[in-house]
């Protein structure tokens, strides 16, 4: 898979190598072996390493996703499909799908656009650029866990630093119970998120602005593009892989979130903040349901390769066959 | 200018962290070695006392046992309590289990005796057995043997801010449901915050709906409920409806569903700095009142889970629960005679004044200083009835079942029928 996307193998059949000398050939042959081995001498390691701690657990999930079982010694209580058939009916589930899926929207609707109108912002001559650049990568750094306790604190109801923060300017009526209102957690769960993500992606945007040759931007210019068509003529559409690349992370992200809402709010109140890994983890480690907790297990791996090869499928593709330059089927 | 190499990282660090999360609880094995060697017998004593100062005095009590039978030796293996747990149920899967080892009695302990490996203890600790607190001996009660020894007791009950109450004109702690919820509306009115509740955690949210299930259903219908898988019984939902009462008049702290229960926003800080009168909670409460909070000193009462009119049950029935020792099955004698030990007068004298625990011995409550904790102590020595944790009683998922039901009706979004139906439900499908 990996050698299709080699530059080498692109240049195509009629760029021949030079015919063999007839002598080398048993010498080739062997190199080639050695190679071979060689490069299986490197990857055994990894590769035992991956199958023992990847993908045999993996498979051992699968399997005991279809059984009732306590999580010690091997399943044995076979109960066939119940597992799934239970998730799909069980509310709390459902509400875990729904509340990624917002997650998911709120990202690519919000955050992205965000963090691309800070990168822009950031990529022009301004002073002191490179604190900015710095500060609003940091949070990226933190851990989870701390930007969930430190969160815990800043939107604690009254005593907290929002609450002050909006009663010192005369906005009491927006202070409210954040993370311990129903109806306020998403959202409240989403500006933590953004606060915590939008420096990485910015990042990520920076790199790729500053991979724009500047002569495109100064030739949209001296032809009288306005900033605006500047930006949607030029800019965006050469940016667009690190925009595809930014949103697959996002998304593969907001499937897996656990860390920020297990330590801030445990999935509550009364389960509104509650994600797929969150759900998992009550029932495999604190009602030893270790079968049900499999089978939500599988059901988020299947989302992420489903959602990871149709991403790679239709939408990287253009990206991992050199864009614009190369037809498919050249290289062959 | 793609980077096929990125994105297939990141698919695979999406697909791992999928199976990850139960790749963990596959790896857990089992090795326990006891047993003597010539001459001197070795002891194995698993316990879970990993901090200070309990550490340090029962390694001492154990080199005073030992200094007292020369030919027997103590090996102490320490676990911090989840990895103890963990440890424990791989072993009882393994089929042998530590010489002496820490249990809380019920239904773990259950298991352990059904799989046939632990000791009875009835007969070989006959006579000094009996002389023990009975409400401490009620954990490792099985079928009338005595499977364990306690060296800990403790309950739930309400702690409570008396200069609070003095100023809302509450005179006396309530002993009935009704004056309990007369209390929260006069504390109310005053614009005090009657209750402080740590929602994000539901545990301490249980605590209410089980006592008012023991005041209403009798001190035998959780247990009963549990062997039965039915807890749909009247009793169940009508303390649901009480539990659903008292929510009905708002009484916790702003943002309780938000709150932990030992953080400095938490519930034991809004109690301990004042800022509620009230909370339910075991008798480590004052600990860790003035630990996330202030403290409230001389301010600080105890009054137990009032009764509730027309139930079964009776205030003087305790939900509770503690810390014992079991033997496995065919461990040497020297075993019982360190149980011995650890129950004589000098030992829980010794065990009461330096790591805080509640006396099991009745003549240690001497060393009791603490009012509240003679408070305690006077509530647990007069207990009519017990009812254990439900963590430790009933199976994991059913405990975490009642636990979360019950932040759902404390939050508004079930019903007590609903919050029966769904413990059922749960308790039916593990077996």
């Amino acid at each position: 898979m990996t050698s299709t996307f080699l530059p080498d193998k692109r240049s195509g059949p009629d760029v021949a190598p030079p015919p063999p000398a007839v002598a080398s050939a048993r010498g080739r042959a062997r190199r080639r072996t050695l190679n071979w081995l060689t490069a299986v001498g490197f990857q055994v390691p990894a590769l035992v390493l991956f199958i023992a701690l990847v993908l045999l657990p993996m498979l051992f999930a699968l399997y005991a996703a279809f059984f009732r079982w306590g999580g010690f010694g091997m399943p044995s209580d076979y109960t066939g499909a119940d597992n799934f058939t239970r998730l799909f009916q069980d509310p709390v589930f459902l509400g875990d799908l729904w509340r990624c899926l917002v997650l998911v929207v709120l990202s690519l609707a919000l955050q992205l656009p965000f963090a691309l109108a800070m990168a822009v912002a950031l990529n022009q001559r301004l002073r002191g650029r490179a604190v900015y650049r710095m500060l609003f990568f940091a949070p990226y750094v933190l851990s989870e866990a701390i930007t969930g306790v430190l969160f815990g604190m800043v939107f604690a109801p009254d005593d907290g630093l929002a609450d002050h923060v909006l009663g010192g300017i005369g906005l009491d009526g927006l202070g409210g119970e954040w993370f311990a209102d129903p109806s306020y957690v998403m959202a409240t769960l989403f500006l933590v998120m953004t606060w915590k993500y939008f420096g990485f992606h910015m990042m990520l945007y920076l790199a790729g602005l500053q991979s724009i040759p500047a002569e495109l931007t100064e030739a949209a210019l001296i032809d009288g593009a306005n900033p605006w068509q500047r930006f949607r003529n030029v800019t965006l559409p050469l940016l667009a892989p690190t925009l595809r690349i930014s949103v697959f992370l996002s998304v593969i992200g907001a499937i897996q979130l656990f860390d920020l809402v297990w330590v801030i709010t445990q999935g509550g109140p009364d389960h509104h903040s509650e994600t797929m890994a969150v759900t998992m983890f009550q029932y495999g480690f604190k009602r030893y349901q270790v079968g049900y907790a499999s089978a939500i297990s599988v059901v988020m791996f299947g989302i992420c390769l489903v959602f990871a090869l149709a991403y790679q499928r239709f939408v990287l593709r253009r990206d991992l066959e050199g864009a614009t330059t190369t037809m498919r089927g050249a290289g062959k | 200018m793609g980077d096929p190499a990125l994105s297939r990282r990141g698919f695979l660090a999406a697909s791992v962290a999928a199976g990850l999360g139960v790749t963990a609880l596959s790896g857990c094995g089992g090795d326990s070695d006891g047993g003597s060697s010539s001459g001197t017998t070795t002891i194995e004593w698993w316990n879970i006392s990993t901090t200070e100062p309990t550490k340090t005095v029962w390694a001492g009590l154990a080199k005073k046992f030992e200094a007292q039978n020369p030919k027997v030796k103590v090996k102490i293996v320490q676990l911090e309590n989840d990895a103890y747990k963990s440890k424990m149920t791989a072993l009882t899967a393994s089929g042998k289990l530590p010489d002496i080892f820490h249990t809380w009695g019920g239904g773990v302990l259950k298991q352990q005796v059904d799989a046939g490996l632990v000791e009875d203890l009835s007969d070989p600790t006959k006579p000094w057995a009996d002389g023990l607190l009975p409400v401490a001996r009620q954990p490792y009660l099985l079928d009338n043997k005595l499977y364990g020894i306690p060296f800990d007791i403790g309950m739930i009950g309400f702690w409570y801010n008396k200069a609070l109450f003095k100023q809302a004109g509450i005179t006396a702690p309530p002993t009935t449901w009704s004056g309990f919820l007369d209390a929260v509306r006069k504390l109310k009115a005053k614009g005090i915050t009657p209750l402080a509740l740590a929602g994000k955690e539901k545990w301490p949210g249980m605590y209410y709906w089980a006592y008012l299930a023991m005041r209403t259903a009798g001190v035998d219908a959780l247990r009963k409920a549990d062997d039965a898988k039915d807890f749909t019984g009247a009793g169940f939902v009508e303390a649901g409806q009480h539990l659903k009462d008292l929510v009905g008049l708002q009484p916790f702290q702003k943002g309780f569903l938000g709150a932990a229960y030992s953080t400095p926003t938490g519930q034991a800080a809004a109690v301990g700095n004042g800022k509620a009168a009230m909370e339910l909670m075991g008798q480590w409460a004052p600990v860790v009142e003035a630990d996330a909070g202030k403290g409230l000193g001389s301010d600080l009462g105890f009054f137990p889970f009032p009764a509730v009119e027309g139930g079964k049950g009776a205030i003087t029935e305790v939900f509770g629960g503690g810390g014992g020792h079991a033997l496995r099955k065919g461990a040497p004698q020297a075993a019982v005679d360190f149980l011995k030990f650890f129950v004589a007068e000098s030992t829980d004298v010794e065990l009461v004044k330096k790591t805080g625990v509640l006396p099991v011995v009745p003549a240690a409550e001497s060393a009791i200083s603490d009012p509240n904790t003679k408070a305690v102590q006077a509530q647990l020595k007069g207990a009519t009835g017990f009812q254990l944790y439900l963590d430790q009683a009933y199976a994991p998922a059913v405990g975490q079942e009642v636990n979360d039901s019950v932040a759902a009706l404390i939050a508004g979004s079930k019903s007590p029928e609903q919050v029966a139906q769904s413990i059922t439900k749960t308790a039916k499908e593990e077996q």
